[in-house]
């Protein structure tokens, strides 16, 4: 009865509500009212907290606020007779105790127990915010699992693990039961945590739990376009889009009833293996709200039903399981039953588009020795050559097709996968190989992934493995020959060779006025889609977030900007945006959803602007870290003077070109100079810079950390940025 | 008569014996001397509107001396009744109005804004400007306009165009009877009913709906809207209810009749540590304050007073001898009061200009000395305490429950205030946990035991998984006999709604206030249309009312805004209209083409839920929401469909 779940969620909240109090006025103590609070390298200040009630937590004293509307919403008791309506009153202590939870969990970063501990990892920073969030948007995640407590035993839990895992779902992990946790059992089970297998441990304590609803709000704010203190939109993102559960692990705690209560008002229902009450009745959540004594072999697909999740599981015929969660499995070299390519062995992949009359549907061929022909941690040559046919196949979806193999490769449990083309490096787990793994596996992996997500261009798909050194070698002369010429096309192409950009709407539901528009020399900003991806994601499925534009009339050469794309981006932000240009950051700049890879912002004061990418969490010379930053950029609103991009857009020849191009950057991080040197040497050369001089005369974080450093180094440098007229 | 036979109510069977012990007359005793009671008056063919008459339609006379038929007959006493009933609703709305007008005005009023948050919801609704504006200037707005709103002489209502669903005002719109000012439609009905205006019956019951809808979304609404503005509103609060709260040590002062203006302030003023100690002094244990009808309701939903008992407990409560001062305002209170308190101690005061009756004490209620006139009538409860003469007989029977719900804080109820909505209200409806919701509201009439209509009628409802909303009379019925107890839902519900108020933590019968807060189960409705899934419409909610022991012409009113609002609406005692075939077929059937609600009669309580629990049923299957679907799970792209609000 719901009654008991209410009274045990209210005393729960008043329990946590007080451990707060006690750790904060500690943490004041030791700290003093104005030492700083975050979780690390986190945007949104304590997200949970920010995002329902906007206030910013900044330093100790902070809390103060946050405290209050703690003490604001807790209720009174249940009483056992004639007791008021409680749900309204429980939903709210959920929510007072997740605030306490937050702070108790920062203080704990101030005054330890550290939250980052063995294998614990406490807050996701913005890089995995970013890396792993956009998954939730575009469905490759269709939720997450909050485990709370442990199994009853090692197996159980590995079980449980492998099955959520195997449904691409997110398992976040907090709170003990039994003196262990369900994190720690798996680690005894030898399965491998981390981000990389979709297996994250927070902590120890229930309130770790914050960091898993901290992430839901966080992706929310940031790939939702949901501003801070917008609790409600918030919410109803997190029940209509992340479709996550709370899996109750054991003995049902007041502080796990007063937590999971918090749970409930993002849409989150709780799955116990114990018997407690159950609340049955929809309403907040999709369906039930707490459903309870389901047995362990079945839990998961129960969580499934209740939180009305469909998910596809394609059935493969090969020996070992496959799903994105693990895409992120390492194996190391002891663990190793073979490996091939990885400068060891040739090796190359290959995709090549076929008459339909070429491609036997389904045929694996495998031309060479197997693995078992190798000793254990043994090494082979690899070619795997796919042919593909149908009637929609065009030869430019060739590469896009061609990158997959790697995701479907390291989908399979067991199998590891890195790189492309030539480069690329195979490593089969002693496991798979006891489990049956051969190298045919590899071919029917590939012909049944490919039919499964691209089956409305392919009609075919053949897959033959060679591990013949001889042809492998041969074969691969072939691709390399094939490889260079692709590359020639695709450098080759410009914005002006094409009548056709592609609108990318895949972000819309999330930022409702953002549109990306890609041209073949500006992928979209998240560095996901280059105008080919477009083109094939298009013909792929012609009613979806990728349309063809086209271009229409030139009306602005330096701004890029053509009427017909004009026209379609009033028509699709509702008159929102009315003009947006291909190439200009100042002038009508397109606008940002919220994932992209890099902000440019004008440091007006150096007549030039600084490139920051996502992965920088520091200070920047503009006086926001990035996270802050993102908030100006994102959300659909143009803003002159700043524009979210890809990493690719630098190293393109319309990189602001109505700006000048890159000969205005003035300032970018060292890693991510490093990461684009050749690309900034090359471009700059064709600029006529001098390339390795010009490179030395962007400014980064060991130079300049304010406008006024940067200004001082460009002007010893006699950066080119300088004698340019002003942006504005 | 056995008391059993006239009341279902343990403590009035108590005291009813006690009254024919003493040989003292009641309401039910009074009803027997009238009987048989008038055929004519019955079926409402009876008319004396002019002096030619009065004139009753037989098959020997069909008609009047002015040609008049039995359906013209019938629609204008109709209408009269329904002019009536709007009438008193909305002078009460108009009370409360000009109340809420002085204190926004004057600085020190004895009233204040208790609820700023709603009056600036409100203010917004008429299309006042909140934004920016102080409260002060917004109260003085709203209080012109809500004033103007009875007396203008362009337009239409705003509420009407503010509250209801659109698809309900398009439908007054085709059908020409949005109402245009509240006095400007009752005064019609006199016009068009005098002697030689129409006789088209149809016609005529145009100008009834028009009117009964410038009562229900109208006069009530600005009386509800306003009092809680004015008063604060109400929020869950538990309470004790049957004259067992009466209690004979200490000094008990009732309040009875409708208006909240002078009982609030009597509930903020009976404490005070002045006057108790007086009672103190005269041998009182305390100062008592409890209710009897729609004040008593006003105060509950408010402040948790406990309620003595509904209309026809009036005369009981004064047979305990325990009652120092019953306070009247207006509506409901019988004459019968007079006579009867002077065989007690009890001084029974009227207070509204409105009202005197023969018999009683007057001491008029003026709202710029609320306080003072507040304190006047305590102390003269005080004093009247030593006045008791022998012993006390307040029955021991007490029940309690929770009263409290408006449309305001059914969003919180159901969500808290990160997830406030009506959304699992809805849910649960459309996947058959409940039903549907059923108003069960109205007064007692003697023609029925007392309370055995509401609790019938209430409990087979439930049982059938039906949520019901209750106000007056019916409320307090449902309050005595424990169905207010949230602990109710486990004893008489059906396992769906059981379930669902188990989740929730309410009680399966909610107390929405007194008669003019009808008006809040027309806003709740409204607002289960807009949360969605149930069609656009009221008329397409699986939901119905009824009036199981109704007497008054309020209740006629009621019935007639409930029916023009598209709700089923069954009745015990007829309208009286039976003597008009034409007029009756309209009102039980084809109006339902017009307004998509009509008009049923019947007696039994058991029939009158099945005829509702069918309705119900039928609009269920219309919805589309009676097939067992499927349990919809969601892939990206389903989830990418949904809206996020």
């Amino acid at each position: 009865m719901s009654k008991i779940i209410a009274s045990a969620a209210i005393r729960g909240a008043h329990k946590i509500a007080k451990q707060a109090e006690e750790i904060l006025s500690k943490a004041i103590e030791q700290k003093g009212f104005d030492c700083p609070v975050e979780f690390p390298n986190t945007g949104y200040y304590l997200p949970i907290i920010y995002s329902m009630t906007g206030i910013p937590i900044k330093t100790l004293a902070d809390f103060e606020q946050v405290t209050q509307e703690i003490n604001n919403l807790l209720p009174p008791f249940v009483d056992d007779d004639l007791w008021l309506p409680y749900l309204g009153h429980t939903l709210d202590a959920g929510m007072a105790t997740l605030f306490a939870e937050e702070i108790i969990e920062a203080c704990k970063y101030l005054i330890g127990p550290n939250p980052v501990d063995d294998i614990w990892l406490g807050a996701a920073d913005d890089v995995i915010l970013r890396e792993r969030g956009i998954q939730f948007v575009d469905g490759t995640a269709p939720g997450f699992a909050a485990i709370a407590g442990a199994a009853p035993d090692v197996e159980t839990a590995v079980t449980i693990a492998r099955k959520l895992q195997e449904r691409r779902l997110y398992v976040f992990m907090s709170a003990h039961n039994n003196g262990t946790t369900f994190a720690e059992q798996l680690v005894e089970g030898g399965v491998q945590l981390g981000w990389e297998t979709r297996l994250i441990p927070f902590g120890r304590e229930i309130t770790s739990a914050i960091y898993a609803l901290g992430f839901a709000s966080r992706a929310a704010l940031s790939f939702g376009g949901v501003q801070p203190g917008d609790f409600r939109r918030n919410l109803l993102y997190n029940k209509n889009r992340i479709f996550a559960f709370v899996l109750a692990l054991g003995e049902v705690t007041d502080e796990w009833y007063a937590t999971a209560a918090g749970a409930i008002n993002y849409g989150f229902p709780t799955i116990a293996d114990s018997d407690i009450p159950e609340i049955l009745p929809t309403g907040i959540c999709t369906y039930e709200h707490v459903v309870s004594k389901i047995p362990h072999d079945n839990i998961v697909e129960k969580a499934i039903e209740v939180r009305g999740l469909k998910i596809k599981i394609t059935e493969i015929p090969i020996p070992v399981k496959v799903s994105p969660a693990f895409e992120g499995e390492r194996i190391r070299k002891e663990d190793m039953q073979c490996e091939f390519g990885g400068q060891k062995t040739p090796a190359f992949e290959w995709l090549r588009m076929r008459e339909i009359s070429e491609v036997e549907d389904g045929n694996v061929e495998l031309i060479g020795p197997d693995i078992d022909s190798v000793e254990v941690g043994g090494q082979l040559p690899l070619g795997i050559v796919i042919e593909v046919a149908g009637r929609k196949m065009q030869p430019d979806f060739e590469p896009v097709l061609e990158r997959l193999v790697h995701t479907f490769i390291n989908e399979a449990q067991g199998i590891w996968h890195m790189g492309q083309r030539d480069m690329n490096w195979l490593r089969i787990s002693k496991e798979a190989a006891k489990a049956g793994f051969k190298l045919e596996h590899v071919g029917k992996l590939l012909h049944a992934k490919y039919h499964d997500e691209y089956s409305s261009i392919l009609d075919k798909v053949q897959v033959k493995i060679y591990t013949d050194l001889k042809q492998v070698e041969e074969l691969r002369t072939q691709a390399q020959a094939v490889f260079a010429e692709r590359d020639a096309r695709l450098a080759g192409m410009q914005d002006e060779d094409v009548e056709t950009f592609y609108s990318c709407l895949l972000c819309q539901s999330f930022a409702p006025n953002h549109i990306c528009v890609v041209s073949p020399e500006r992928p979209g900003l998240c560095g996901a889609y280059s105008w080919l991806d477009c083109r094939a994601a298009y013909e792929i499925t012609p009613t979806g977030p990728n349309q063809p534009i086209t271009k229409g009339n030139l009306i602005n050469k330096t701004a890029g900007q053509w009427d017909k794309i004009n026209s379609f981006i009033a028509k699709v932000s509702g008159g929102n945006v009315e003009r947006m240009s291909q190439y200009s950051m100042i002038v009508d700049p397109m606008t940002s959803c919220g994932c992209f890879e890099c902000i440019s912002a004008v440091l007006p004061l150096t007549g030039g602007i600084m490139i920051v990418n996502r992965e920088f969490s520091e200070m920047t010379p503009c006086g926001m870290k990035f996270s802050t930053l993102a908030g100006t950029v994102g959300g659909g609103q143009q803003t002159p003077g700043f524009i979210g991009h890809s990493k690719h857009y630098i190293g393109s020849k319309k990189f602001i070109a109505a700006e000048g191009g890159i000969v205005r950057i003035v300032w970018m991080p060292s890693a991510l100079k490093e990461e684009m040197r050749d690309v900034l040497i090359q471009r700059a050369n064709e600029l006529g810079l001098e390339g390795e001089k010009f490179i030395d005369m962007i400014a980064d974080e060991t130079t300049a950390t304010t406008e006024e450093e940067v200004m001082e180094f460009v002007t010893k440098v006699k950066h080119p940025a300088m004698a340019l007229e002003s942006m504005f | 008569m056995e008391p059993k036979e006239r009341s279902s109510d343990k403590a009035s069977q108590e005291m009813i014996a006690c009254m024919a012990q003493a040989g003292q007359q009641n309401a039910w005793d009074r009803f027997d001397s009238q009987l048989p009671q008038c055929g004519f008056g019955k079926q409402g063919i009876c008319c004396r509107i002019c002096a030619m008459g009065p004139c009753r339609i037989s098959k020997k006379s069909p008609l009047g001396v002015c040609g008049a038929t039995a359906d013209t007959i019938a629609a204008r006493n109709l209408l009269r009744m329904i002019a009536a009933g709007a009438a008193s609703h909305s002078d009460h709305g108009r009370e409360v109005a000009h109340t809420f007008k002085m204190a926004a005005e004057s600085e020190n009023s004895d009233y204040m804004i208790k609820d700023e948050l709603k009056l600036r919801e409100v203010a917004a609704r008429y299309g006042i400007k909140v934004e920016g504006r102080q409260t002060k200037e917004i109260a003085c707005e709203l209080a012109d306009v809500a004033l103007s709103e009875f007396g203008k002489q362009e337009g239409t209502l705003i509420s009407t165009q503010v509250y209801p669903p659109p698809a309900r005002q398009k439908v007054w719109q085709q059908l020409g009877v949005t109402p245009r000012s509240i006095d400007r439609d009752i005064v019609e009905i006199m016009h068009r009913t005098h002697m030689g205006v129409g006789s088209d019956y149809k016609n005529l019951m145009k100008q009834g709906i028009r009117a009964s809808l410038s009562d229900g979304w109208g006069g009530s609404l600005i009386a509800t809207e306003l009092s809680d503005i004015l008063f604060g509103a109400p929020w869950p609060i538990r309470f004790g209810t049957n004259l067992g709260v009466l209690d004979a040590k200490q000094v008990n002062i009732v309040v009875h009749g409708h208006e909240p203006t002078l009982s609030d302030i009597i509930v903020a003023v009976s404490q005070e540590p002045e006057l108790v100690q007086m009672a103190k002094d005269k041998g009182a244990e305390g100062i008592n304050l409890a209710g009897i009808c729609c004040t008593a309701n006003e105060i509950l939903m408010r402040h948790g007073i406990p309620v003595a008992g509904n209309f026809l407990q009036q005369e009981l409560a004064i047979m305990t001898g325990a009652v120092d001062v019953m306070l009247v305002d207006v509506q409901c209170i019988m004459p019968s009061l007079g006579s009867l308190s002077k065989c007690f101690h009890t001084k029974l005061i009227t207070t509204s200009p409105k009202c005197k009756i023969d018999g009683a004490e007057h001491i008029e209620f003026h709202e710029d000395k609320a306080l003072e006139i507040a304190r006047q009538i305590i102390s003269v409860a005080i004093d009247n305490y030593g006045n008791r003469k022998g012993k006390t007989s307040v029955p021991k029977t007490t029940e309690r429950g929770i009263a409290g719900f408006t449309t305001e804080n059914i969003f919180y109820n159901l969500g808290g205030r990160f997830r406030a909505s009506y959304r699992p209200l809805n849910d649960n409806v459309i996947n058959g946990r409940i039903r549907g919701a059923a108003g069960v509201v109205g007064c007692n009439n003697p023609k029925q035991v007392h309370d055995y209509g509401h609790l019938t009628l209430i409990k087979e409802l439930i049982k059938n998984n039906v949520l019901v909303v209750s106000t007056g009379c019916s409320a307090i019925a449902a309050a005595k006999a424990g169905l207010m107890r949230p602990d109710a839902a486990a004893k008489y519900c059906g396992k769906g709604l059981q379930e669902v108020c188990e989740t929730v933590g309410i009680p399966p019968v909610l107390h929405v206030g007194s008669c003019v807060d009808n008006s809040r189960i027309l806003t709740i409705l409204s607002n289960v249309v807009a949360e969605g899934g149930l069609g656009e419409d009221i008329s397409q909610l699986p939901v119905a009312g009824a009036a199981p022991e109704w007497m008054s012409e309020k209740a006629v009113s009621i019935g007639m805004y409930f029916v023009a609002s598209g709700v089923y609406t069954v009745i015990s005692e007829p309208l009286p209209i039976l003597g008009a075939p034409n007029l009756t077929r309209y009102l039980t059937e084809e109006i339902e083409q017009e307004l998509g609600g009509k008009w049923a009669f019947e007696c039994d309580p058991i029939k009158t839920a099945e005829m509702m629990l069918e309705h119900i049923e039928n609009k269920r299957d219309a919805l589309g929401i009676n097939k067992k679907g499927e349990r919809k799970l969601y892939d990206m792209a389903d989830r990418r469909a949904i809206s996020v609000e």
